[in-house]
Formats: C-alpha cells, structure tokens, sequence
C-alpha cells in the first residue's frame, strides 16, 4: 500500500503495463522530456526509450490515426490526449475509425487503445481546457468509457483499459490529479463494475469523475441533517454498472444523478431512464439530474456557477425526499392552449 | 548557396497533366526515362503480358459490378475503369508482405493482392462492412472516410520499425483527399518519424464533382517535398511507369530511408459511383481525349508493336475476364444474409453487458414470431 497522487497513480499503472507488455507503445504531446503536462509519464522516457513514448507532432488526428496503424501491427498504444478539448480535431478517427474497426472486419481486426483525456474543469483553466465530451463517446457503439475519481482506480482501471482488447476512451479528472489516496499496488479488482463510495438508506446519488468528490461533501452534509445518502461512482460509463445501481436505488427508492457535463442528452438522462426502466415500481419520487449548464464552459471567474455543487445537489436531494425545495422552474412551463380552450 | 525568399508556384495542376514521368506513351510507343527506367529492366514480355491481363481482370470486374449495381444487386459501386494502370502498376510493385491501406475505389490493388470474388461484391451489396481478413490479405478494409487511411499506413509503417522488419506501408487515396487534414497530418507524421511508408494519390482529376483545381493550385507531387518525402510524378495510365516509380518508392521506403510520394496523373472515365451523374459537370470533350491515352489498350499496342502479342494470348485473357466476372456475379446473386442477431456481433472484442443486454431483448422479441411462422407453414 502506498499514498499516492492521482497523476503518480497513473504514472505507476503505465510504468507496470509497459513492463507488463512490451507491445505497449505511449504516444502524445509533451509526454517524453516533460513528461506530460501533468507529467504522469514522468520517467517513461528514461526507462522505455523513444520508441515506446513517443513525442508525437501537434495533431491529434495524427495521433489517434497513427495508433489505428499501430494496433493493425498488433502494438497496444496509449495516447495522450493533452486536454479534452484537444480530442475533437481527433473525433472522426476514435468515432468512425477506432470504434467501428473490429465491427466492420467482423473482428478480425481488434483496435485495443487506450485514449486517455485529462479531463473537465474546476481548475481554472483557460478556453478548451474544461470540457466534459464524456456523452460523444459513450453514444459511440465500440468503446468503453472510463472515468475515475481517486488513485487507487486510477492505477488498476488504467491497467485493465490497455489489457483490454477493446478501445477504451479513459477520463481523468483535472481537479483531482494532485490529491492523494492510498494505492494497493497488487489491487485487480474486476473492469466495468460501480462502486459504492459510501453506503446509506435514503437516496441514491450517482456520479463519476471529480463530482465523487463533490457527493460524498454532500453526503457528509446530509448526514449532519439526519439523511443518509448513497453515493454511488459509476467508474464506467459505458458499460454502466445498472446491477449495483439498480439494487440501490431498489432499496433507497429515490434517486439524483449529477455530472458537470451539460444535462441535455447527456449520462444522467441515460441512466436516469435507465433506472426508470428497471425499477419504476420501486421509486418514491421523480428521479432528479443537477448537471453543469447547458451552455459552452464558462470563464473560470464563473465556473463555480457552472459546476454542480454541494448545494444544489442537496436541494435536488430535498426534492425527491418530498422536502422544500428550491423551484424547479418547470412548473410554468407546459400551456397547450387547446387543453385550455377544452377546459373552458 | 543563396537565400531564397519566395517560392513561387509554376505549374497549373489542370493543364500540365503531361509533365509526367512515363514509360510507354500513348500510342503505345515505348520511351526511355533515365530514372524510371533501372526500375524495370527486368520486365519481359511475359511480365508485361501479366499486367495486361490484370488490368483486363479489373476491367471486367469493374464492368460487372455496374451492371450488378444496375441490375438492382448491389446498393452501389465505385468503377474504376481508366485507372487500372495506376492500381495494377503500383500494387504489383509490393510484396505480399507489404500492408496495403485502399481506399473505396482501389478495386485493382485488391485484385492483386488475392481478393476473391466475393470480397469484391459483398460490401457494396450490403451484406457485410468488409470481407476478406486484412491480416492475411495485408490490405485493410477499403476505406471511406477520405484520407483517414494515411494515418493508418503511417501508424503501421511506425509499427515495422518498431519490429524492425523489412516490410512496409502503403496509403492509397484520390486527389480530393489531399485536402484532409489527416493526409497532411500523416505526411507530417510519416516524415517526422522516417516511417517505412508509400503515399499513392491515385490524382483522376476529379473528386465527385469537384476538379482537382479545387483541391490544388500546385501539382500535387509538389506537396510532398514541403514535407521532406521525395516524390514521383508519373503517368496513371502507364502501367510500366508505375511499376517502375512504385519500385522505387518501395524501395526508398524498405531502405529506411522514410517515406516516399506518388502522383498518378490519371482519369476516371466512368462516374464517381452508380449513383453520380458526371454530365453535369463534365465536358465530353475531356472524356474523349481521356479515351485516347486508355492505359490497357496502351499496353495493347506496346506489346503488338513488340510482337508479343498473339490471338491465344487474347482469347485467353478475355476468357479469364469472363470468368471472374461470372464468380463475381455468381458471388453477388448467391449471397446469403447473415442471420438477424448478427448485427450485434463484434461491436466488442470482449463481452458488453450493455449491448448483450440489448441483444438478449431483442432476440426475446424476435422469438415472438416464432409461433406466427410456425402457424405459416
Ligand atoms: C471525410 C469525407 N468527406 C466526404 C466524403 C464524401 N465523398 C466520398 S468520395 C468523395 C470524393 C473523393 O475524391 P478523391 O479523394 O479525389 O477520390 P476519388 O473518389 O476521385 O477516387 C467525397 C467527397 C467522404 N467519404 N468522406
């Protein structure tokens, strides 16, 4: 067991693949002499050599495309994405190219890459360097979706994401690279599954990424307030975990989703519907989403109001316990003038 | 050395088309080429007869899948006739071992490269997204996203290098496709890392309907130099010059040396695909001085004024052609339809507890039927 960083957490599950496989080739920009931005390769280079971390020129189609070469060759490249708003000159490669490779050959030809995106906001970061593009890749048939929230998944996830023979899109929150977690080193706890990040009886609060963070504050909260909340971090967001949720939110009844990414076709809708579908008889109340805006990512003086915070994820909490709330501002929202006509 | 501050642009992409390397004009004349010329000094008669007949196989192929397409049994198809000299040349340039990533309209480099006659019509019959195994054809799956291919041949030549093996990688790709980003981004890549890769612009003057003037204000073999790849501007319809140059490119490449670039000049004589009308934006005129410069019946006269032309010879080639294109077409009309579920296959490598969630409801739905088919019978 050792504490880690997030970013040094990540550093390790590299280090262990690479020692692991030799198939598995690193590429990206900045990510050799630097060692990344976030220098979770920080001593690659050293240790591999420049054909397996590979300082990659400035286009990130380039480096998606290349890795499709490269895993025809049966390498198992893993490619740095410097930011998530980085990876949409390389959409059409990991969409039409990455995911649909193994389908359209009736899998003959297996694309197993890792794309790893330092991801979302909360940092203060300048314009493209915020994004939350998860629900682009989780509508995508043909990749996994991963995205942790503390060191010790950061380690093992990021491990099962090269073992894996799939492509697997891989988010690591920003906000949470430089805190540190224990990390057991010998940890091979299966891929895909949820986690519980903390148990309760009343409600259900499902999330990923650095929004953990967020709900289990608001749970600590509640608690003070005599209710007990389950936080619940997806880890995949495809494919989700409906097991572990399902069987939790059978028992609490009620159930918030919350994300930073915009809630518009977004990953609560989906699991919100999801849930509905599996466990209708069983809910106490309208399930509730509490997402970041559905604008594009604010300045960072205004992110905060932009961020789903502990605040308004307990007042989403509220609302399903039937407790006062703060409006939803749907109530005026539906006039069919015919109905109303009919009414008269 | 003096400092040079402008480079200006000489050559006009539309009218220079003959300011080209080549080897066997159009009158079927053979012309020396002190570069080209090394390249295929061990081309005999019996070699060029070879390329003759595969060039006619592609014809036939390509003649076949039109009508097929017309006849209502395939969804649509990409002809390539006109341009079998630049597929049949270059591809006959590699070794089996070389992977190969075409594009759509690279009939011919599949051809060669061992595609049965299924493997030509089931895609564009929509019956499956690719057919034969890319590991053992080393030829990836024709490529419809314009230009995302190159990336893919970089990607794989970055590979042998990795496996210091002795093979290399070849992107095929039209004129319109040198507008991408991702074929600038793999000449870049390709340059940058000295990848063992041959980039081949199959230039047939047209991108649907667009002319490559809208594409290029330089000829396009003159790109590649910006990127520090040596490049070949060849005739597309000479079967030879591209045999020679692809030789050379190959080689280039196989050496360590880094990549390499092909220009084809050449036409497509036909529409874009079945479902294009290039009377609307073609003049006649163009197509008919294309006709001129055809590149099998080129060949054709070469051998003839060589003598190495009989009437055996002839009737044997058609009747090879007639042939395939019946295994084509026989190909085409007894293709079965995989079975419904199968539409869920190989979204994963491994096992997706989402999508075998969804596979699980609707076979249940599927199963629904069952009784109505039996009462049916
Ligand atoms: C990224 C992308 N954009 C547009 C298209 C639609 N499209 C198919 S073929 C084609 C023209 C391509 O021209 P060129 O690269 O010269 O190749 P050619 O068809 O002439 O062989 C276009 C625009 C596509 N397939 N992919």
């Amino acid at each position: 067991m050792s504490r880690l960083t997030m970013a040094a957490a990540l550093g390790h599950g590299l280090r262990r693949a690479m020692r692991d496989d030799e198939r598995v080739v690193l590429m990206g920009e900045d990510i050799g002499r630097l060692g990344g931005v976030f220098r979770v390769t920080d001593g690659l280079l050293d240790e591999f050599g420049p054909a397996r971390v590979v300082d990659t020129p400035l286009a990130e189609a380039g480096i998606v495309g290349t890795a499709v070469g490269l895993a025809y060759r049966g390498f198992r490249p893993v490619v740095e994405i410097q930011f998530d708003g980085f990876v949409y000159p390389a959409f059409d490669q990991i969409v039409c190219q990455v995911a649909k490779l193994h389908y359209r050959t009736q899998g003959r030809v297996r694309m197993p890459l890792t794309i790893r995106i330092p991801w979302a906001g909360g940092v203060g970061a300048a314009e493209h360097h915020s994004e939350s593009p998860e629900a682009y890749f989780v509508h995508t048939s043909g990749l996994r979706v991963i995205a942790v929230s503390q060191p010790q998944d950061a380690y093992v996830m990021l491990r099962q994401a090269i073992a894996c023979d799939d492509p697997v899109v891989f988010f690591e929150p920003k906000r949470l690279y430089h805190r540190k977690g224990d990390v057991d080193l010998a940890d091979a706890s299966p891929m895909g599954l949820a986690r519980v990040a903390r148990p309760g009886h009343d409600v259900t609060l499902v999330t990923y990424g650095a929004q953990v963070t967020t709900a289990l504050d608001a749970a600590a909260a509640a608690e003070e307030d005599g209710v007990s909340i389950e936080v619940i971090d997806l880890r995949s967001l495809s494919p989700v975990d409906y097991r572990t949720l399902a069987a939790s939110v059978r028992r609490t009844g009620r159930v918030v989703v919350t994300h930073e990414a915009g809630g518009e076709a977004g990953m609560a809708a989906e699991v919100i519907t999801s849930l509905v579908e599996r466990c209708f008889h069983y809910l106490e109340a309208p399930p509730e989403r509490v997402t970041g805006h559905d604008i594009p990512y604010p300045p960072a003086k205004l992110e905060a109001l932009h961020l789903p915070d502990l605040d308004r994820i307990l007042d989403a909490v509220d609302r399903v316990l039937g407790r006062p709330a703060s409006p939803t501002g749907f109530e005026d929202e539906v006039v069919i003038p015919e109905a109303e006509e009919a009414v008269r | 050395m003096t400092t040079m501050h402008t480079l200006n642009p000489t050559a006009d992409p539309a009218t220079d088309i003959d300011e080209v390397a080549r080897l066997i004009r159009a009158d079927g004349t053979r012309v020396c080429d002190g570069e080209l010329d090394p390249w295929v000094d061990d081309v005999d008669h019996a070699f060029l007869r070879d390329l003759y007949r595969d060039m006619s196989l592609v014809r036939s192929v390509d003649t076949e899948g039109v009508a097929l397409q017309r006849q209502g049994q395939l969804g649509l198809w990409a002809p390539c006739r006109g341009q079998e000299a630049a597929q049949v040349g270059t591809a006959r340039a590699l070794r089996p071992d070389d992977f190969v990533f075409p594009s759509y309209r690279e009939l011919g480099v599949g051809l060669v490269r061992g595609a049965e006659p299924a493997d030509v019509v089931l895609s564009w019959r929509g019956e499956v997204h690719a057919t034969y195994d890319p590991q053992r054809m080393r030829t990836a799956p024709p490529q419809i996203i314009i230009g995302a291919q190159s990336l893919h041949a970089v990607g794989y030549a970055m590979g042998i290098q990795r496996d210091r093996g002795g093979e290399i990688a070849v992107a095929y790709f039209g004129d319109g496709a040198t507008s991408q980003g991702d074929v600038n981004e793999a000449m870049v890549f390709a340059s940058s890392f000295a990848a063992p890769v041959v980039f081949v612009c199959s230039n047939n003057q047209w991108a649907i309907s667009e002319p490559v003037t809208v594409q290029a204000r330089f000829p396009i073999a003159g790109r590649a130099p910006g990127f520090g790849i040596p490049s070949m501007r060849i005739d597309g319809n000479d079967v030879l010059a591209c045999l020679a140059a692809m030789r050379w490119a190959a080689d280039h490449a196989r050496s360590g040396a880094g990549p390499a670039f092909l220009e084809a000049v050449t036409y497509r004589m036909g529409p874009h695909t079945t479902s294009d009308d290039p009377t609307r934006y073609r003049a006649p005129e163009d197509l008919e001085a294309w006709a001129q410069r055809d590149p099998i019946m080129r060949l054709e006269a070469l051998l003839k004024a060589e003598d190495a032309w009989d009437d055996a010879f002839e009737a044997g080639v058609a009747d090879r052609a007639d042939e395939l294109a019946a295994a084509v077409r026989d190909a085409a009309l007894h293709a079965r339809s995989r079975e419904p579920l199968a539409v869920f296959d190989d979204v994963y490598a491994e096992p997706h507890t989402a999508l075998a969630a969804q596979r699980r409801r609707f076979g249940a739905y599927l199963d629904g039927f069952a009784d109505d088919e039996e009462d049916a019978r």
